[in-house]
């Protein structure tokens, strides 16, 4: 597999199908489609961070004239105490449910209390102010050690900690424990001649996403309903707002609009079952676009978390063992994912004796929802700076350490399995053999390097290729394309059927022309939705074989198949892919190719990245001023997109890194909406971000793909982090390194 | 505030009889990338928007032996692209040039991002040390005010609901003399000053530093004029000692707050570091 | 509150619509002109996505009053391009895939055509500045500037020509 195998399309910088509409403004997102008669819902939020809705009132908003609809917690079906596939986990409806409109507390500055819905976007927002709600103001809990302390206010009087060996009779803030060990790192500890260990903390970040939630819906009187809106699946927008709302799926067609980002925060639903509610009320379509500030107030963020770490190792570097505690905050309901960063903090090392225990606490801040790599940053952050730290302590080059220790085929996880081939090793060496290791720094700069591992996912992924009677064809898939997929699939498809790429044409579906597809998220569009496309494609091409067959009066197995083209192997008869669509009625009718797939085998994808960072000791303020990512795609299909999300990745882990982070007054209430102080990074906040694509092949994809989107936001966090403790000659635990944080780190070091 | 009426004069007087004969509250708009944000706040009570733009007065300019006249809803892309004025006052230019994005460049104006008159402001503080001065035409005729007196709070200035800022006038730099406008952010761009100095020096034939005008911003409820920095600066060659002893006299002054932007002690402590900056850069730009 | 007439020019074509004073020139674009090529990323003025020009000058049409339109010349991404072929900075958009989402790519174009016009040959820090006010979350700007520096660099020849 490794050695260049001649493709035509596959590794080509092709141009994406989808491009001209996206320079030409004329591509649809989520809230560029408007219907007639349609009318605009708006969202009344809790001023509060923790408080008792003791009255609600809606009557004065109903009243107003040119309101339509106004919809509360009750509106939703009884729904029951079940756990459904969101986002890239799983969600239980009740949460999701009181999340989406509250149901008798709310839980965070932003909770969405009530919505209406009247002719105009103004006239909505006028209402809202009518709404009477009366709070019973509670003592908010902002931090996850906040929340686990034994007297703190408890969010929710139903919630006993699971994962402990006896469930409590104290209603908790811990949703959750779990542990995952192999080994004994108390063993490993004792053969240890040195050992590092430190707490590291990460604040509650945005995804950032530059487009808000948005939707247009209509439900009609005789039960049948369509959502536009922007998410990363529509098929698990149907599946929650169908079970949310007591619907059957196939009365709910549920559209993906162009996606302006997601980044794992438009795997759940907000909007979409309560416009729902206001359009079956109001009958009427009804539009729901949030603002800037409902954004960052009542979606995402990632969870921020607080985790000890501790490292053993021998003299000569060999690990003996890695322990920490990771603490997440889940946001207002329980759901963090801790438990993927205890399966990923460890994960870059071979190391016999391995104790990750986790914990999912709730706090007054909104549900965190998946952000790239949902879980791994905040783990790996601790774990890399312990790393570096060790490498510190022994006198090691950090790549070294990291070469002796590393993971590859064999290595037993902490999760289960043991690794098959991954390309880890091939990454840290191309750090190291890299111009920019050996570059020289300046006072006041510093290098920091970090490894990042995330695990990619499978999963279900359902694609039809149809064939039209000219030889073109379109390929339906249902991953909602968020950064430049529809090209790949293009290209593997059109690998398979040996045609040209602009003969076929790739499109998202919406959820009645294609049975259910997962969303896009966890690396697995390329890799899962990938593979059904080439079984389907293979499929179109059995099927080609047998129509040239019959035209020919052979057998299929006599029919050999080879860039577009068919041959009679019994004979001299050759036949175009073009040649027998156009025959198609003659031999049954038209070709569709199938390819239906729960794919297994997602190979993970390391990353090892290279920051180097100035820091001015005045003033706090940081530079990032040369910077590489290194990441094993497996193999890229397009490479200037799988370039691309290394290079996306590593910037949104820079702005994690430096300056985003939600501030929250004593009182809960957030201070930074709004992209002018949440800041992410600008253009001219960055250097150009170098990227090597190693190409490690994934044996279970037939082109190797692995998956690119996560690994790359992870080795951020400590690549920055340790740069930084470098320029300054000091040590980083805590992020954002804001310049005031900056500063008092050169002030303390004197 | 909504806006529910808009009117577009096009003379100042016209504008102030406006303002006089409102219904309801009414406020004058140059570019409007404060006021339109401020407007779709959540209170619906009716405003009207008297709009400066299609004043020609309101956006022209002259620059003559005694200094610059400008009209104050000049576009910052307009105002940072007069490289007549930009020779003489480098530093009001950049601070012009530092208003936001290239988009807000297009619409924010001088005038605008003073009348507005939020503590980061970032030409007030360039706009004290030229020794500027605010001209207002009321029902009643002119009065002239000094740039640092215009701004009495945050968010509030002493223009009354029916006054209108004209004009702004600097005073031509005395020979030797050279301004400079430093401002510390998180990122490079897009953020709201932290904190800012505006600083003029003006130095004889031997590099001593004869005059010199300091004004802070984003570090108290106002922009403010610090003397003592000034004062620390004058008699000296701008030598080490007297740039320490200028950010320090920059600090004391100052009264910030700890909020999303920074804390006390760190606007504290990096006002001084850029009053040190800014006038190193002033004094290498009079020496020419 | 009676609607306000206004007269102005979009892309350059007389265009007429009724507005309510408090709306935005965006709001105006988006759903009285159906121009949905202008997104609305913040309504803040801080991410570009809106981008258009007034009278050339590039502006958040976020915030812009629709009424202040009258008489001006209001240009947005529909009117870049010709309707045999895009323009050489959408082409190089597509060529260096400068976009993954999608989202800010028309105030990126619009931003980049205005920059392009004042200063036809940028340095990387020209580009990383004028365009510091275009927000985009997906690709790291990297490829954003090598398009916009790749299309300063060929458009002088497509003009000599």
């Amino acid at each position: 597999m490794s050695e260049a195998q001649d493709y035509k399309y596959i590794g080509q910088r092709t141009i994406r199908p989808d491009g001209f509409d996206k320079v030409t403004g004329r591509a649809s997102y989520g809230a560029d489609l408007s219907l007639p008669g349609m009318i605009w819902g708006k969202t009344l939020r809790s001023p509060h961070a923790h408080a008792r809705i003791t009255r609600l009132d809606t009557s004065k908003a109903e009243a107003m004239p040119g309101v339509l609809a106004v919809a509360v917690h009750s509106d939703f079906a009884a729904v029951s105490d079940e756990a459904i596939q969101a986002g890239e986990g799983s969600a239980n409806l009740i949460d999701l449910a009181s999340n989406i409109l509250a149901k008798n507390k709310v839980l965070y500055h932003g909770h969405a209390v009530a919505a209406v819905a009247a002719k105009t976007e103004a006239l909505a927002e006028q209402a809202l102010a009518l709404i009477e709600v009366e709070y019973e103001v509670l003592p908010p809990v902002m931090t996850a050690l906040a929340a686990m302390a034994a007297d703190a206010p408890v969010l929710h009087d139903d919630m006993f900690t699971t994962g402990l060996e006896e469930t409590p009779d104290k209603a908790s803030n811990i949703a959750n424990r779990v542990e995952f060990k192999i080994g004994d790192v108390e063993a490993g500890f004792a053969e240890a001649d040195v050992i590092v260990e430190g707490t590291y903390k990460t604040p509650t970040c945005h995804q950032g996403y530059i487009e808000p939630h948005a939707c247009t819906v209509r439900y009609d009187e005789d039960g049948q309903s369509m959502i536009w809106c922007c998410t990363q699946g529509h098929f698990d927008v149907r599946t929650s707002t169908a079970k949310l709302l007591g619907m059957e799926l196939s009365k709910l067609k549920v559209v993906a609009s162009e996606i302006g980002g997601g980044f794992g925060g438009k795997t759940t639903v907000y909007q979409e079952p309560v416009a729902l509610i206001l359009s079956k009320k109001s009958g009427r379509p009804v539009k729901m676009v949030m603002d800037r500030d409902e954004v960052q107030l009542a979606t995402g963020p990632t969870s921020a978390s607080h985790n000890w770490v501790k490292i053993g190792a021998r003299k000569d570097g060999t690990i003996t063992a890695m322990q920490g505690k990771f603490i997440y905050e889940a946001g207002a309901f329980k759901g963090s994912p801790v438990m993927m960063g205890c399966m990923t903090a460890f994960t870059p090392y071979e190391v016999p004796n391995l104790y990750a225990e986790g914990f999912d606490v709730v706090v007054n801040k909104p549900k965190v929802a998946a952000y790239r790599a949902p879980g791994a940053p905040q783990g790996e952050f601790a774990a890399e700076m312990a790393v570096n730290e060790l490498a510190a302590k022994l006198g090691m080059d950090p790549i070294e350490l990291r070469l002796k220790n590393a993971a590859k085929e064999g290595t037993q996880t902490i999760y289960g399995p043991k690794f098959k081939r991954v390309g880890l090793v091939e990454c840290l060496e191309a750090a190291r053999d890299s111009e920019h290791y050996k570059a020289a720094l300046a006072e006041n700069q510093g290098r920091g390097v970090a490894s990042g591992f995330w695990f990619n996912v499978g999963g279900q992924s359902s694609v039809v290729i149809n064939m039209n009677p000219d030889g073109t064809g379109t390929i339906v898939e249902g991953s909602p394309d968020i950064g430049g997929s529809r090209a790949s699939m293009q290209m593997m498809a059109a690998e398979e059927l040996g045609i040209p790429l602009e003969k076929l044409k790739p499109i998202v579906a919406d959820t009645e022309m294609l049975a259910y597809s997962q969303g896009t998220g966890g690396s697995r569009t390329t890799f899962a939705t990938g593979m059904a496309v080439i079984e389907a494609a293979q499929d179109v091409v059995r099927q080609l074989k047998e129509r040239a067959a019959a035209l020919w009066n052979v057998t299929a197995e006599q029919v050999d198949y080879a860039d577009g083209v068919a041959y009679n192997t019994a004979g001299e008869d050759k036949m175009t892919c073009a040649e027998i669509c156009s025959k198609a009625d003659r031999t049954g009718g038209q070709i569709t190719g199938r390819g239906n797939i729960n794919a297994r085998g997602a190979g993970p994808s390391f990353a090892v990245h290279i920051c180097d960072l100035e820091v001015d000791p005045e003033t706090g303020k940081t530079d990032v001023i040369r910077y590489t990512a290194i990441q094993d795609a497996g193999k890229a299909i397009h490479p200037s997109y799988v370039e691309g999300q290394l290079q996306g990745g590593a910037v949104q882990g820079i702005g994690w890194a430096l300056n985003e982070e939600y501030v929250y007054s004593p009182e809960g209430k957030l201070e930074n909406m709004g992209f002018l102080d949440y800041r992410i990074p600008v253009a001219s906040d960055l250097p150009m971000i170098d990227t090597v694509v190693i190409e490690v092949p994934n044996a279970f994809h037939p082109f190797g793909v692995r998956g690119v989107g996560e690994s790359g936001i992870i080795p951020p966090l400590a690549a920055v982090g340790t740069a930084a403790a470098n320029a300054i000659g000091t040590h980083v635990t805590e992020l954002p390194l804001s310049p005031p944080r900056v500063l008092k780190l050169v002030q303390e070091k004197g | 505030m909504a806006v529910a009426d808009y009117k577009a004069p096009s003379t100042v007087s016209e504008a102030v009889s406006l303002l006089a004969s409102a219904q309801m509250k009414a406020k004058v708009m140059a570019g409007g990338t404060d006021l339109i944000i401020q407007s779709k706040s959540q209170t619906a009570e009716p405003l009207l928007v008297v709009d400066l733009k299609r004043i020609e007065t309101m956006k022209d300019y002259q620059l003559t032996d005694e200094g610059l006249s400008l009209g104050p809803a000049m576009c910052c892309a307009e105002f940072t692209a007069l490289e007549d004025v930009k020779a003489v006052y480098p530093g009001l230019t950049e601070a012009a040039y530092l208003i936001g994005s290239t988009q807000v460049q297009g619409r924010a104006s001088v005038g605008g991002n003073l009348c507005n008159s939020s503590p980061a402001a970032d030409t007030i503080p360039a706009l004290i040390a030229n020794g500027a001065q605010c001209v207002i035409e009321g029902p009643d005729g002119d009065r002239t005010v000094p740039v640092e007196d215009f701004v009495t709070g945050v968010g509030k200035n002493c223009l009354a609901a029916n006054e209108i800022l004209k004009r702004i006038v600097i005073p031509r730099p005395a020979p030797g003399t050279a301004d400079a406008y430093l401002r510390f952010i998180p990122r490079t761009e897009m953020d709201i000053a932290v904190a800012g100095a505006g600083v003029s020096v003006t130095l004889d034939a031997d590099g001593t530093c004869t005059a010199a005008r300091v004004g802070i911003g984003a570090v108290a409820p106002t922009a403010m004029l610090v003397p003592a920095a000034a004062a620390a600066l004058v008699g000296t060659k701008l030598d080490d000692t007297a740039l320490e002893a200028a950010a320090k006299a920059a600090s004391e002054a100052s009264n910030p707050i700890t909020d999303r932007r920074g804390t006390v002690e760190f606007r504290r402590h990096v006002v001084g570091v850029l009053v040190k900056r800014a006038a190193k850069i002033a004094q290498s730009r009079a020496q020419g | 509150m009676a609607k306000v007439h206004v007269t102005t020019s979009v892309n350059g074509e007389e265009t007429e619509y009724l507005c309510e004073p408090h709306e935005t020139l965006l709001d105006v674009l988006r759903n009285n002109l159906q121009l949905t090529g202008t997104k609305e990323g913040c309504g803040s003025g801080d991410c570009g996505a809106c981008s258009v020009t007034v009278d050339g000058r590039l502006t958040c049409s976020c915030l812009v009053l629709a009424v202040e339109a009258e008489g001006r010349e209001i240009g947005t991404i529909e009117g870049v391009g010709d309707k045999e072929k895009l323009s050489v900075i959408q082409q190089k958009f597509l060529e260096h895939a400068a976009l993954q989402c999608g989202i800010c790519t028309p105030g990126l174009i619009v931003s980049t055509q205005a920059m392009l016009k004042d200063n036809p040959t940028p340095t990387e820090e020209d580009v990383r500045y004028y365009l510091a006010g275009n927000l985009c979350r997906c690709t790291g700007y990297d490829k954003i500037v090598r398009a916009v520096m790749d299309a300063a660099e060929t458009l002088p020849s497509e003009r000599g020509a």
